[in-house]
C-alpha cells in the first residue's frame, strides 16, 4: 500500500455560473473500490467527469486539493489531462448503446486504445484486442471484433467497454452507473468481472450509482452525497450504523427478505442536509 | 384579483402575445440580428420615403452624362441613359418590397389553408394537396417561376405570381405536419364534441396555433424571394424596364460593365444586404424560438 | 406514379407557352390554309388526351420532338447541352464541398466561439448573395483587372473549334486531343462560374455540417473517445465526422440537383453553352418541345439524385444494414 492515497480531493467545487451544483466534497482514494451513492441530481456523475476534467466549457471547477499520484490535476491544461486519460485514469460509462460509436467495428475500438498505449504493426494489434475481450470473459473475441457496437447485447456491450478502457492499464478507474442499463440478470456478471479485474490489477475503482444496496456488498467504502455535497463517508460494513438521518433513511428504506414490513418508510427530508 | 375592463381574453392570443413580446427581445439582443433587423427598417424607411431620398427622378434619361462614375453629381454614377443610378437604386427598395409582401401575403394564407385543411382531414384530400405540393417541391424555384413567368408572360405581376406559386409548397407542409400533431388533441376534440364544425375548428383553433412557425418561415423565405425576383429580373422577366428593379438594372447594366463597374456593383450589393437581413432575422428568429436554448 | 405526374405537368407547361408553335414554324406571313396543315401535323387540333397519349408513346420511342431554335431532334441538343452543364455543375460541387465541409466541422468543434459566428456570417453571406451578380463581379475582378481567369464560354477563342469532340466534357476532351494549352485555356475558363456556382453549395454544405457535427459532438461516445486519451483532431474527424459521412453523402446527392438553379443564371452570364442556357433559351421562345424536354430532363434527374441518395445510405451505415 503507498504512502499517500493515489488520488486526493480536498473542497471540490463544481459551478455553471452562480450556485455550485457540487460544494465542498472531500475524500480520497486508494487502491480499494469507492462508492459514491446519491439520488439523479446528487452531483455524483458531476464528481466523475470533473476528476477527468470532462465537463462542458461553461463549468468552473475549483478545489483546496484535487491531487492525482502527486500530479496537480486542477492546474493541468487540457494537454496534460488528455495524456493522463486512458493512460492513467479512465471511466466506463453507463449504456454502451450510447458509449460506443455506433458506426465503428468494436475491435477497432479497441485497437484505437491499445495503439495509444505501445505502437504494435496491425497483426501484434489485432492479437491484443482478442486478448483483452477474452479477458472480460467474452468467448468468441475474433467474432466480436468484427461486430458493430448494435449487434451485441448491452451485457457484451459494457464487457466490451471495461476491455476497452483497460486496455492502456490505468491506476484509476471510475465507473459511473455501470449496471444500470442493464437486466438484472447480467448485472452480477458484469459486477463479478469487475471485481476481479480490479483485484487483479490493483487499480482504485470509483464506482458511482444511486443503488444503495448494490454497492454496500460491493464496495469498501461508501460516500452518500446529497444535493451536491457529501453528507456522510463510511465503509460499506458500517452503513446499518450509519449516522446521518439521509443515510439512515436510504437504508431504512431498503426492502429486506428476512424483515417483513408492512410499509416501507419514506424518506423525509430535511433542507438542513443541503446546507454546509 | 381585480376584475379587467377588457373583454374576455381569447387565451390563445393573449398568450402568444406574452410569447412573442419576449421573443422580440430575445431577438433584439443577438447583435447580428439586430443588424438584420435595422437593414430591414432601412429598406421600408427608405421604400415610404423614396421621393424625398432620391437625389433625381429615377427616370429620367440624360443622354449626355452618360456612364459617369460615381461624384458628388451622382452618388452611385449613371448607367447608359445618365439616370442616376443612386436614385433608381432608392426607387427600387420599392419594388422589392412590393414583391416581397405581396409574394408573402399570397403564400401566407394559400399555404398555411392547404396545410392546415390537408393535415386536418387527412385521406384523399391529404394525399392530393401533397402530391401537388410535391411535383411543385420537385423542381428548383427559380426554374419553376422561370417557367410560370414564361407561359404567363414578362411582368411584374406575373413575377410576383411565379414566385408565389413556387413558394407555397413548403410552408403547406409545415402547416400540414403541425395540423396533424394537433388533430387528435383533447382540445381540439372538446370543440368538435361542442358541436363546432370543421370550419370553425380549424379557424379558431387549429391556424392560431400553426401561425408562429409558419411566420418564422415566411421570414425565413423572404430572403429566397428577393433573390429569386432578382434573378427573374436579371433575365429580363420580371419588372420591366424602365422600372429600377435591381435585378433588370445588373441585366443593363451588363453590356458596361468592364468600363462601368458602379452600374452592376451598386445593385447587386444591394440585393445581397436585404436577403442577407431577411436571412439573419429568420435565423435570428429560429435561434430564438429554438426549445433547446429557451433560459 | 410521380413520375407520371411529372409527365403531366411537363405537357401541361408544353400546352400553356403563350407563344404559338405553329407560327413560329410557319412564320408570320403564311397564309391560312399553311397554317392549318402544320396544325394538323403538329397533331394540335386533337383533343388534349389524344395529345397526351401521343406524346408519351413518342416518349417511349425516345423521341422528343424537334426544336424550334435550332431546327434539330431535341434529343440531339440535350446531348450536346448536358455534358458542358455536367462539368461545370461537377466542378461546383467539389469546390463547394472542399471548402464547406471543413468549415462546418471547424465551427461545429467552436461551437459558440468565433470560428463559429465567422463561419456562420459567411455561409450567410454566401446564402445570400445572389450569384449572378457574384459571376460578374468574379469576371469583373479576376478577368477584366486582374487577368487571372478566362472570360465568356468554355474555352478561349483560338481554340474553339479545333478540338475533336468526345465525351463533351472540355478538360477531358482537350487532354485527349494531347493539347495542352487547350487544356489549360479550358481550365481557365472553368474555374472561374465553377467558384461562381459552387457558393451557394459551400454556404448550404457548411451550415448542414455545422448542424449534423453538433448533434454528434455530444454524444456519449464523444466522451468515451475522449476518455481514451485520443487528441481533439481524431476525436472530431475519427469519430463525430465518422457518423455523419452518410448524412453529407445524401445531402451532396440534393445539392448537386440543386446547382440548377444557379446553373441557369451562370451559363448565362458566362456564356456557358450549357443546359442551363439551353432551358432559358427555350422557354423565352416558347419552344413547346424543347421546355418539355428539358423539363422531363429536370424532373428525372431529380429522381435519380434522391434514388442515389437512398441508396448510399443503405451502403455506408452499418445499421441500415440491418
Amino acid at each position: 500500500m503507498t504512502a499517500s492515497p493515489l488520488l486526493q480531493v480536498q473542497g471540490l467545487q463544481v459551478a455553471y455560473g452562480p450556485t455550485p451544483i457540487v460544494h465542498g466534497v472531500s475524500f480520497t482514494l486508494g487502491r480499494e473500490k469507492l462508492a459514491v451513492v446519491g439520488e439523479s441530481g446528487s452531483g455524483k456523475t458531476t464528481v466523475g467527469r470533473a476528476l477527468l476534467k470532462l465537463l462542458p466549457r461553461q463549468a468552473r471547477i475549483g478545489a483546496e486539493r484535487l491531487q492525482f499520484d502527486g500530479m496537480d490535476l486542477l492546474q493541468a491544461g487540457e494537454r496534460d489531462m488528455a495524456a493522463l486519460r486512458g493512460r492513467r485514469l479512465s471511466m466506463i460509462m453507463q449504456d454502451p448503446k450510447y458509449s460506443l460509436n455506433p458506426v465503428m467495428s468494436i475491435g477497432r475500438q479497441i485497437a484505437e486504445a491499445v495503439q495509444r498505449a505501445a505502437k504494435l504493426s496491425h497483426a501484434e494489434c489485432n492479437e491484443r484486442v482478442e486478448t483483452l475481450l477474452a479477458r472480460v470473459h467474452i468467448r468468441d473475441p475474433k467474432r466480436v471484433a468484427a461486430q458493430y457496437p448494435h449487434e451485441v447485447s448491452g451485457g457484451m456491450g459494457q464487457r466490451v467497454m471495461i476491455a476497452m478502457m483497460l486496455a492502456q492499464r490505468p491506476q484509476l478507474l471510475i465507473a459511473d452507473e455501470p449496471t444500470s442499463a442493464l437486466d438484472v440478470s447480467v448485472r452480477q456478471e458484469v459486477l463479478h468481472l469487475l471485481d476481479e479485474l480490479v483485484a487483479e490489477q490493483g487499480l482504485a475503482l470509483l464506482f458511482i450509482s444511486h443503488d444503495l444496496n448494490l454497492v454496500r456488498h460491493f464496495c469498501d467504502r461508501v460516500l452518500v452525497m446529497y444535493a451536491g455535497r457529501v453528507v456522510e463517508t463510511l465503509a460499506a460494513a458500517d452503513l446499518p450504523r450509519a449516522e446521518h438521518p439521509y443515510t439512515r433513511g436510504l437504508m431504512a428504506a431498503l426492502p429486506s427478505l428476512r424483515q417483513r414490513r408492512a410499509v416501507l418508510p419514506v424518506l423525509q427530508r430535511d433542507a438542513a442536509w443541503s446546507a454546509a | 384579483m381585480t376584475t379587467s375592463a377588457l373583454p374576455a381574453p381569447v387565451g390563445v392570443f393573449q398568450a402568444w402575445r406574452a410569447d412573442a413580446a419576449a421573443t422580440a427581445r430575445k431577438l433584439l439582443a443577438n447583435p447580428l440580428t439586430a443588424v438584420g433587423v435595422a437593414v430591414i427598417a432601412l429598406l421600408v424607411g427608405v421604400a415610404l420615403f423614396a421621393p424625398w431620398i432620391a437625389t433625381h427622378d429615377p427616370l429620367r434619361q440624360q443622354l449626355d452624362a452618360a456612364l459617369q462614375p460615381p461624384s458628388g453629381a451622382h452618388w452611385f454614377g449613371t448607367d447608359e441613359f445618365g439616370r442616376d443610378v443612386f436614385s433608381r437604386l432608392v426607387h427600387g427598395t420599392r419594388i422589392t418590397l412590393f414583391i416581397v409582401t405581396l409574394v408573402t401575403v399570397v403564400v401566407g394564407p394559400l399555404g398555411m389553408g392547404i396545410g392546415v385543411v390537408s393535415g386536418y382531414f387527412g385521406g384523399r384530400v391529404d394525399v392530393l394537396c401533397m402530391r401537388v405540393a410535391d411535383v411543385f417541391l420537385s423542381f428548383p424555384s427559380l426554374v419553376l417561376a422561370l417557367a410560370f413567368v414564361a407561359a404567363l408572360g414578362p411582368g411584374l405581376d406575373h413575377a410576383v405570381l411565379a414566385i408565389a406559386l413556387t413558394a407555397w409548397p413548403p410552408i403547406a407542409r409545415l402547416a400540414r405536419a403541425e395540423a396533424m400533431t394537433l388533430r387528435n388533441a383533447d382540445f381540439i376534440v372538446a370543440a368538435q364534441l361542442q358541436g363546432a364544425s370543421h370550419l370553425r375548428v380549424l379557424w379558431r383553433h387549429l391556424a392560431p396555433l400553426c401561425l408562429p412557425s409558419v411566420l418564422v418561415r415566411l421570414t425565413m423565405n423572404m430572403a429566397s424571394v428577393v433573390l429569386t425576383a432578382a434573378g427573374l429580373g436579371f433575365l429580363g422577366l420580371g419588372a420591366q424596364p424602365p422600372l429600377p428593379e435591381w435585378g433588370s438594372m445588373i441585366s443593363e447594366g451588363r453590356r458596361y460593365m468592364l468600363d462601368s463597374w458602379w452600374t452592376v456593383a451598386a445593385p447587386g450589393a444591394a440585393i445581397l444586404a436585404v436577403s442577407m437581413a431577411f436571412n439573419l432575422l429568420g435565423d435570428g428568429l429560429n435561434d430564438a424560438l429554438d426549445p433547446r436554448q429557451s433560459s | 406514379m410521380a413520375l407520371l405526374g411529372l409527365l403531366l405537368l411537363t405537357f401541361m407547361i408544353g400546352r400553356v407557352m403563350p407563344l404559338d408553335p405553329v407560327l413560329a414554324i410557319v412564320g408570320p406571313d403564311a397564309d391560312r390554309a399553311t397554317y392549318e396543315q402544320v396544325h394538323k401535323q403538329l397533331g394540335l387540333d386533337r383533343p388534349l388526351w389524344v395529345q397526351f397519349g401521343r406524346y408519351l408513346g413518342d416518349l417511349v420511342q425516345g423521341d422528343l420532338g424537334r426544336a424550334l431554335l435550332t431546327g434539330r431532334p431535341v434529343t440531339e441538343d440535350l446531348a450536346r447541352v448536358l455534358p458542358a452543364t455536367v462539368e461545370l455543375a461537377t466542378l461546383a460541387i467539389l469546390l463547394g464541398a472542399l471548402l464547406g465541409v471543413p468549415l462546418g466541422v471547424w465551427a461545429a468543434s467552436h461551437h459558440k466561439r468565433w470560428p463559429d459566428h465567422v463561419a456562420r456570417i459567411v455561409g450567410l453571406a454566401g446564402h445570400s448573395t445572389p450569384v449572378f451578380w457574384f459571376g460578374m463581379m468574379g469576371l469583373l475582378v479576376f478577368y477584366a483587372w486582374l487577368g487571372w481567369a478566362g472570360g465568356i464560354g468554355r474555352i478561349g477563342l483560338g481554340f474553339e473549334g479545333a478540338i475533336p469532340r468526345v465525351t463533351g466534357l472540355m478538360l477531358i476532351d482537350t487532354l485527349l486531343a494531347g493539347d495542352t494549352a487547350a487544356f489549360r485555356s479550358a481550365l481557365r475558363h472553368l474555374l472561374l462560374p465553377a467558384c461562381v456556382l459552387g457558393l451557394h453549395s459551400m454556404a448550404y454544405l457548411s451550415r448542414m455540417t455545422r448542424s449534423f457535427m453538433l448533434a454528434q459532438l455530444s454524444q456519449e461516445y464523444i466522451t468515451t473517445a475522449r476518455v481514451k486519451g485520443l487528441s481533439r483532431r481524431r476525436v472530431v474527424w475519427g469519430h463525430a465526422f465518422l457518423n455523419i459521412r452518410v448524412q453529407l453523402l445524401t445531402i451532396l446527392a440534393l445539392a448537386y440537383g440543386g446547382l440548377l438553379e444557379g446553373a441557369v443564371l451562370v451559363e448565362t452570364v458566362f456564356g456557358w453553352p450549357g443546359f442551363g442556357s439551353y432551358l432559358t433559351g427555350s422557354l423565352l421562345l416558347g419552344d413547346m418541345n424543347a421546355v418539355m424536354g428539358s423539363v422531363l430532363v429536370i424532373g428525372l434527374l431529380f429522381v435519380a439524385l434522391n434514388l442515389t441518395a437512398d441508396a448510399l445510405y443503405r451502403v455506408f451505415d452499418p445499421r441500415a444494414r440491418a
